[in-house]
């Protein structure tokens, strides 16, 4: 039996030692994991967790971070609690594993710490691992802080863990912002937050030695379409209510509220922003400001990526003239994702609002607030025009020429 | 509950089968009798899992199955990981007490092709096996890519006409010799490594057996035969396995914690490596006369590695 670890209400965390707080209070029964910045202290707070006795699981060191997500793919099919954390070129490796694991439907918790992926090498934050699994078939949980951290881990478990959704989660957060930016973090004491989470209830779990299963088998044209079609259904269909519920739960428990769109002063906000990460909050400091002048300014935070909560994001932009959509991430040939999730929920819509993209923070570039208020300075010329005044794309901190598009 | 009948040839052939015939591998292959006898050499439940490959597609096509044990495939690389993932989870259950059946110790097997050992999930292997977990792995080793055509792998012999590596108006087919994967998985420590091939079916069960018996990682080579690749007709399976065995072209042995050397079979007439080359269309054309030296070389080489065998053994008495 694993030792109580005596937290303080409130601790002093950055997001990675939040998540690894997490991970021990859910008594994860194995996590395979390989070392990668600015992921790495995840594991390595959990390898002193387990030295010191408050971990009971299995602990796999593997070899790269694609036998990392092999490991937690066998050990979730065998039938128990798997979790792991990663970033970057790490999540690229793992990238294959990833459609295996949702396919599969296994109920993994991947932290994703943000970061740039090369060339050129960089080891900050962006959101370009991030964008790459959003087709991968995970429930992707954005998180702001390490706040946010600690308690979408406990929410993720207990969401891809339900018999009616099955299917993996990441926690994202951002490199270095959040990873390495020590916080005060309100905890649960660890029996709270376990039942919170609930026990590990097997499904198809190989381990059941009176009823053998097959996983992981092959599907051509006369199988594939519909195995494929009923995993994103269950994404799309089953996910949001759930994670909405245990939202809820979370509130009841500890007064915090999160949502599935987070918005701020968007009541009657005729100009917003939205983003991911802790650009939302610099953003939600950008646009106090502004109401202090009197201009009507908002913030939407992303706070569930995938699925996308388009109906959401649609009510939480109603009415607004204008809207930046601002992606960490080279889009490399087209406009950014969050641009295109927009004018994709709002299309049948009633808003039509002007609809502009900024490419931002690439690398770890930092985003200041002076480029926001300049961001902000646009979308009011935009909703005053009724058009773009700006080219549809830019780059927001770039030096040198504007390379802009459209 | 299943029972294993390991007395004779007819009652082995008769046991209870977790590995169905009903499966899509080709007439003649080998790989369906190395996993039967895999399965049949113990009593104990299974947790099993292959890589992409021959076995894998033809035996786990929705919505059907071949196997009465819990298997799991992930991709081509990495059927080692996913049952050292289900091992690690076997041992977590068991010490919390969560075990649905825990008066029962399954054993943990991973199958894969040479592509998927040799070649492509080389480093997964090595991970698990420095890592110490309790598992079998079993290489079907065909010595080539036989589920996409024929196309060379590093197990693939000097010489041998593949798909990529063909044979034709100025080249002799395959150049490298084959990966020696034994000595690789040997040099991890490993406590058990040993080749074995279905027509020695005795020795084969004998040394699944200890592999089962023994704690910590196992690595099986498998000599299997592949009539479509190795192009022979599909009733020579077995024939052409004894050619492999008993001309020395596929010693059969053991390495015991990295470092002993036993060999289990010593051919009572040694036939010669030509023998053997001439009875597959893949050395068809080692028999002409621009290619014919390599014949004398690879009897040379056969020769040495016999030697140098002995000598092992020997050095370990």
């Amino acid at each position: 039996m694993a030792d109580i670890f005596e937290l303080r209400d409130i601790e002093v965390w950055d997001g990675n030692m939040a998540a690894s707080h997490a991970l021990r209070q859910a008594q994860v029964d194995v996590v395979a994991a390989y070392p990668i910045t600015p992921s790495t202290p995840i594991v390595e707070n959990y390898a002193s967790f387990m030295a010191n006795g408050y971990i009971d699981g299995e602990f796999v060191m593997a070899e790269s971070e694609h036998g990392a997500m092999s490991c937690c793919i066998g050990a979730s099919a065998a039938g128990g609690r798997v979790a792991t954390a990663t970033s970057s070129q790490g999540f690229a490796l793992m990238l294959e594993t990833l459609y295996s694991a949702s396919g599969m439907r296994l109920p993994i918790v991947l932290n994703v710490v943000n970061r740039a992926i090369g060339a050129p090498l960089n080891v900050n934050g962006d959101h370009s691992d991030m964008y790459m699994g959003r087709d991968s078939g995970w429930i992707q949980i954005d998180c702001y802080n390490p706040q946010d951290v600690y308690d979408m881990n406990l929410v993720a478990f207990r969401v891809c863990e339900d018999h009616g959704i099955r299917l993996p989660a990441m926690v994202h957060q951002d490199g270095f912002m959040t990873s390495h930016t020590a916080q005060r973090v309100k905890t649960l004491s660890d029996d709270v937050a376990y039942d919170f989470i609930g026990e590990f209830k097997p499904m198809n779990d190989m381990l059941d030695l009176d009823h053998p299963v097959t996983h992981g088998v092959q599907t051509e044209e006369d199988w594939h379409f519909e195995h494929k079609a009923r995993q994103h259904h269950a994404l799309m269909s089953a996910v949001l209510p759930k994670i909405q519920e245990a939202f809820d739960g979370l509130k009841a428990l500890t007064g915090r509220q999160y949502n599935l769109v987070e918005s701020y002063t968007m009541d009657d906000a005729e100009i917003a922003i939205v983003c991911m990460g802790t650009s939302v909050e610099t953003a939600q400091e950008v646009s106090n400001e502004l109401r202090a002048q009197g201009i009507k300014a908002g913030v939407v935070g992303i706070r569930v990526f995938r699925p996308f909560p388009l109906e959401q994001i649609a009510d939480a932009l109603k009415g607004c003239k204008a809207i930046a959509t601002l992606d960490r991430s080279s889009p490399n040939g087209t406009v950014g994702a969050l641009y295109n999730e927009l004018a994709g929920a709002l299309f049948n819509t009633s808003t039509h609002a002007v609809l502009t993209n900024y490419i931002y923070g690439l690398g770890g570039r930092d985003l200041t607030k002076s480029s926001i208020h300049t961001i902000y300075r646009d979308l009011q010329a935009n909703a005053q025009a009724g058009s773009p005044t700006t080219p549809l794309q830019q780059f927001i901190g770039l030096r040198g020429p504007k390379l802009s598009f459209f | 509950m299943f029972q294993a009948k390991t007395k004779n040839l007819k009652n082995f052939s008769t046991s209870a089968e977790r590995f169905e015939g009903a499966n899509l591998l080709c007439p003649g292959c080998a790989h369906s009798i190395i996993v039967r006898e895999v399965l049949n050499a113990t009593n104990d439940h299974l947790i099993l899992g292959a890589s992409t490959g021959c076995l894998e597609v033809c035996t786990a096509v929705y919505p059907h199955t071949s196997w009465d044990a819990s298997w799991i495939h992930i991709g081509f690389e990495n059927g080692s990981s996913a049952v050292a993932g289900a091992e690690a989870m076997y041992k977590v259950l068991k010490n919390k007490g969560r075990l649905k059946q825990p008066d029962r110790t399954p054993k943990f097997v991973a199958f894969g092709g040479d592509g998927a050992t040799y070649d492509i999930g080389f480093q997964w292997i090595s991970g698990c096996f420095e890592r110490g977990h309790d598992m079998m792995y079993v290489c079907l080793d065909n010595e080539v890519y036989a589920n996409t055509g024929g196309q060379r792998s590093s197990s693939t012999p000097i010489g041998a006409s593949a798909s990529t590596t063909p044979s034709g108006r100025i080249s002799y087919g395959e150049k490298q010799n084959k990966k020696d994967m034994m000595a690789i998985m040997a040099a991890h420590g490993a406590p058990y490594v040993a080749q074995v091939a279905p027509n020695q079916w005795r020795d084969m069960v004998a040394k699944i057996q200890k592999g089962f018996a023994t704690e910590g990682p196992v690595f099986i080579n498998a000599m299997s035969a592949c009539t479509t690749e190795w192009k022979f007709s599909p009733e020579d399976t077995i024939a052409i396995s004894d050619l492999a065995t008993d001309s020395l072209v596929f010693p059969l042995y053991e390495i015991i914690d990295g470092t002993k050397l036993n060999i289990t079979y010593r051919p009572k007439n040694v036939i010669p490596v030509r023998d053997y080359l001439g009875a597959q269309g893949r050395f068809k054309h080692l028999f002409t006369k621009q290619y014919e030296y390599l014949i004398n070389e690879w009897q040379a080489r056969v020769d040495a590695k016999w030697e140098l065998l002995q000598r092992r053994e020997e050095a370990c008495l």
